[in-house]
């Protein structure tokens, strides 16, 4: 057999530009959310007239307020790899214990209080339920939500608490120069959950946790330690939503929440965090949160069959997933 | 596997069976294979060399349909072939054994040999797959359990599971991505008889490796690569050491060792001190000490315990028995966190197992260990860290040197700096060392090397373990002789040939063995195969 010799350049760099084609394609993967958002905003504008009005926008903005902390939040629970189900258990039960503490002591602030508290203490027993049970956060997280959940139920004996508090509704009602206390309040956590995720100690071991434990141990992470404080940050984040959103109605009910967890997990993974962890940015969610409120909003402008909100709103979550998925499988 | 069912042979022999031609691919900005042509004869081995990033990889992913090529065509058996992935890829009998392993570790041996492959009666799993698992072994005689669960066993035998995977798929051609990069130099020679039964049979195997020794001893053709460009393929008989490795680097180079820095005075305190050590994972007895500034070595064959006396001095394992003293003080209960905080790391061997977080950057999975220095008030210090990482690149030579993307996307061999990479970024005072040069090229061995050399002269303790006996042998001031978990003898390996190594190894493991044998049965250490050992003496007495 001869030897074959071919042009040898010296040291090519191995790295130029791709087409422009394949770097539009990548875009498109790696930001559809947000692509999917702006194309619905800017369409919602021009159909209707009264859609892109300061009060339209800030309304949508307030209402999704709730929702919006609690998948911050989950934000961090998805990329360190596990799932939190008793969102909406622990809201209900933050919500009841705020109605509660305000008939009961008239402070509306004390009555606040107590939701953040009783969220971080629920977010502990889920998380050491995972790390010292080994139990998967799956399975823990739906046995304690109905563990908390019934305790919501026997508090309140299943019926709704009235507040009738002096100032217990300015946490979810007031607003300065027409922007509402509560979304000031949801940016402030936004910024502090992104700083936390993408510039601190915690949030790199948050990612390595996720993306594999056992190097993360080996590396001398406290895997444990970081998963607990994870659902710890979760039950915090319930907690605040769910004084904002008992403040806003002024009652308490076992009810409350009902649905939140499953759609905080759908907006989380809708914005692009990847389900199987280590992958993930907290403006992600928030675009996860404010694409499915669009949806909304804008079958409730054009008054279409509300039926096919879910419809729609299933569909884009799948096509978005797939197309995140499309890129793992097949180079 | 039936050897008569082989068909190949009756084409002509000088038709290729594979023929990829102007391959071409990229991945984002990097041009991973350009104009690539490889043709494969029936009934031959034809080997891929080339430094890390070269395109080796790729290239094997593309003929085994696991990657889509760009621009290019293939075909096989002289037809072209339409779309090509994984499963048609496979029912042509084009099977690919990974660089980075791809095993089910939940499931046996077996199933994973057999897995989408499983014989079955009106879609009923046949249970007995073990005649057909001992048919198989026939072939390559490698001695696995198999209803082992895959989890459980060390890199080295996952690698065999591996080829039987490509074996049970009754392939004409087998892509073997380094298959030896964890394997003795003994179970390379295993490896390479099975490779000529394969060829005898008119199989062919497309050979990627970086012991150019191993394919100049197999290969029949060999294909430089550089930069995602075929240099040159030529008959292996044509070739040197040498003139692989210039071909490949573009550059000569030596491939020595490094001299090896003074050692350390007898009187001199040591650093690290393990007596009579036992560990809940199979270390029965281990015995040795490291000095500041000294290469110690553990030599032993695959599954004698180096890695898990590695393990449990780190505290990965629990130390169940004896004493491990670092500095003077008793480690108690040690973790992986306390250790790293004393000074003590470990660089694994399963680089993606324990190693490394694939999914994030190179430059963060450099950092996680020690992020603490590259902090403040719990914030992450950019700058600090990115002038660290910067420095590291370079000193390794990482290919293509952009830290910032995410380290699954980097070839085999610079995955293992980064490894590397992340345990010296806190300048430990003692480093263990497991497999470090594995799927490294030759110039970067080298450059592993004088770091090496480089952290003892600065004083730091260095453990090595390596398959590789020549490296032990090569650097170390001292050596560790491991067997069955226990220490056994302590050797100056500067005058101690690789032969002589190998026999003592053998023999103390057939003392071993016959041991175990001895005494009742079921006292065996599941994590040290008994197996294993005996099929190794076996081969030794035949
Ligand atoms: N999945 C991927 N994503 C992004 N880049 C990739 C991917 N796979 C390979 N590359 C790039 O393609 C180039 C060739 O990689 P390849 O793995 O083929 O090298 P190799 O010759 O096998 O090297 P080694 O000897 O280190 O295994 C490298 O620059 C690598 O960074
Ligand atoms: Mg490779």
């Amino acid at each position: 057999m001869t030897i074959t010799e071919t042009a040898t350049p010296a040291r090519p760099s191995p790295s130029s530009t791709p087409s422009s084609g394949a770097r539009v394609l990548a875009f498109a993967r790696d930001y559809a959310a947000l692509v999917l958002l702006v194309v619905i905003f800017v369409t919602l504008s021009i159909i209707s007239s009264s859609f892109l009005s300061f009060t339209n926008i800030m309304n949508i903005l307030n209402q999704n307020t709730p929702l919006a902390i609690i998948a911050v939040a989950g934000t961090f629970v998805i990329i360190s790899g596990a799932f939190d189900l008793s969102t909406a258990a622990m809201y209900a039960v933050a919500s009841v214990a705020v109605a509660w503490m305000a008939t009961h002591t008239d402070n509306a602030a004390l009555a606040l209080l107590i939701a953040p508290v009783l969220g971080v203490v629920m977010g502990i027993l889920n998380g050491l339920a995972v790390t010292k049970l080994h139990v998967h956060s799956f399975l823990a997280t739906l046995a304690s939500s109905l563990v908390y959940k019934a305790v919501a139920v026997l508090v309140t004996g299943g019926s709704l608490i009235t507040v009738t508090t002096e100032g217990f509704s300015d946490l979810g009602r007031g607003r300065v120069g027409g922007v509402f206390y509560a979304v000031i309040v949801l940016i402030g956590i936004v910024a502090l959950g992104s700083l936390l995720l993408h510039s601190s100690v915690f949030g790199r071991h948050v990612f390595a946790v996720g993306g594999n434990s056992d190097a993360a141990h080996l590396s001398g992470v406290r895997v444990d330690s970081t998963r607990v404080t994870v659902f710890a940050l979760s039950g915090l984040a319930v907690g605040i939503a769910a004084a904002i959103g008992v403040s806003r109605i002024a009652s308490g009910q076992p009810q409350a929440g009902a649905g939140l967890e499953l759609q905080a997990i759908a907006a989380v993974i809708l914005g692009g965090t990847s389900i199987y962890g280590g992958v993930g940015a907290v403006w992600r969610s928030i675009v996860g949160v404010f694409l499915i409120a669009l949806i909304g909003n804008g079958f409730d402008i054009l008054s279409v069959n509300p039926q096919m909100k879910d419809l729609v709103t299933g569909v884009i979550i799948l096509a978005a997933v797939a197309l995140a998925a499309a890129d793992r499988r097949r180079r | 596997m039936s050897a008569d069912s082989a068909a190949p042979a009756q084409s002509s022999p000088r038709r290729a069976v594979l023929d990829l031609s102007g391959i071409t691919k990229r991945f984002g900005g990097t041009l991973a294979l350009d104009r690539v042509d490889l043709t494969v004869t029936p009934g031959s081995v034809h080997a891929l060399v080339g430094e890390n990033g070269a395109g080796k990889s790729t290239l094997g992913k593309i003929a085994a349909g696991i990657y889509t090529p760009d621009a290019g065509g293939i075909s096989v058996s002289g037809r072209s072939v339409g779309r090509w992935d994984t499963v048609r890829a496979q029912r042509q009998g084009i099977v690919m054994i990974a660089q980075e392993l791809s095993l089910v570790r939940d499931l046996t041996v077996a199933q994973n040999v057999f897995l989408g492959i499983e014989e079955h009666r009106a879609g009923i799993l046949r249970r007995d797959q073990r005649r057909r698992f001992a048919a198989l072994d026939e072939v390559a005689q490698f001695g696995l359990d198999p209803s082992a669960r895959l989890g459980d066993l060390r890199i080295a035998d996952q690698q065999k599971v591996e080829i039987l995977r490509a074996l049970a798929r009754d392939a004409k051609v087998i892509v073997m991505d380094e298959p030896t990069s964890s394997l003795t130099a003994h179970e390379t020679q295993r490896l390479h008889e099975v490779v000529r039964r394969l060829t005898a049979q008119g199989r062919s195997v497309v050979y990627v490796s970086h012991f150019l020794e191993s394919v100049l001893e197999v290969s029949d053709t060999v294909t430089v690569m550089r930069d995602g460009r075929r240099i040159r393929t030529g008959s292996a008989r044509d070739e040197t050491k040498r003139s692989l490795v210039e071909a490949m680097l573009g550059r000569e180079l030596a491939v020595t060792f490094p001299p090896r820095p003074p050692a350390p005075a007898a009187d001199v305190q040591p650093l690290l001190v393990a007596t009579d050590m036992a560990s809940d994972n199979g270390v029965r007895s281990a015995t040795l000490a490291v000095r500041p500034g000294e290469i110690v070595g553990l030599l032993g064959l695959v599954g004698s315990g180096r890695t898990e006396i590695a393990r449990a001095l780190v505290g990965v394992d629990r130390v169940t028995a004896g004493t491990v003293v670092l500095d003077g003080q008793g480690l108690g209960r040690t973790s992986p966190r306390r250790s790293r905080d004393a000074g003590l790391v470990m660089v694994p061997e399963d680089r993606h197992g324990q190693g490394l977080v694939l999914a994030r950057s190179m430059s963060e999975n450099m950092t996680l260990a020690f992020l603490g220095r590259f902090s403040r008030w719990g914030l992450v210090d950019r700058r600090r860290e990115r002038r660290r990482v910067g420095e590291l690149v370079e000193q390794l030579q990482v290919r293509p040197a952009r830290p910032e993307l995410p380290v699954q996307g980097f070839s085999g061999g610079n995955q293992q700096k980064a490894l590397l990479a992340k345990w010296l970024v806190g300048e430990p005072r003692l480093v263990i060392l497991d497999e470090p040069t594995r799927g490294v090229d030759v110039g970067a061995k080298f450059a592993i090397y004088e770091l090496i050399v480089a952290l003892a002269r600065r004083g730091v303790g260095v453990l090595i373990i390596s398959s590789e006996h020549e490296e032990v042998l090569g650097l170390a001031h001292r050596a560790h002789l491991v067997c069955a978990g226990r220490t056994f003898d302590e050797v100056d390996p500067a005058h101690l040939s690789p032969e002589d190594l190998l026999r003592r190894l053998f023999a103390a493991q057939d003392d071993a063995a016959g041991e175990s044998a001895d005494s009742a049965a079921g006292t065996h250490d599941p994590g040290l195969g008994v197996d294993v050992s005996t099929s190794h003496s076996e081969e030794l007495t035949r």
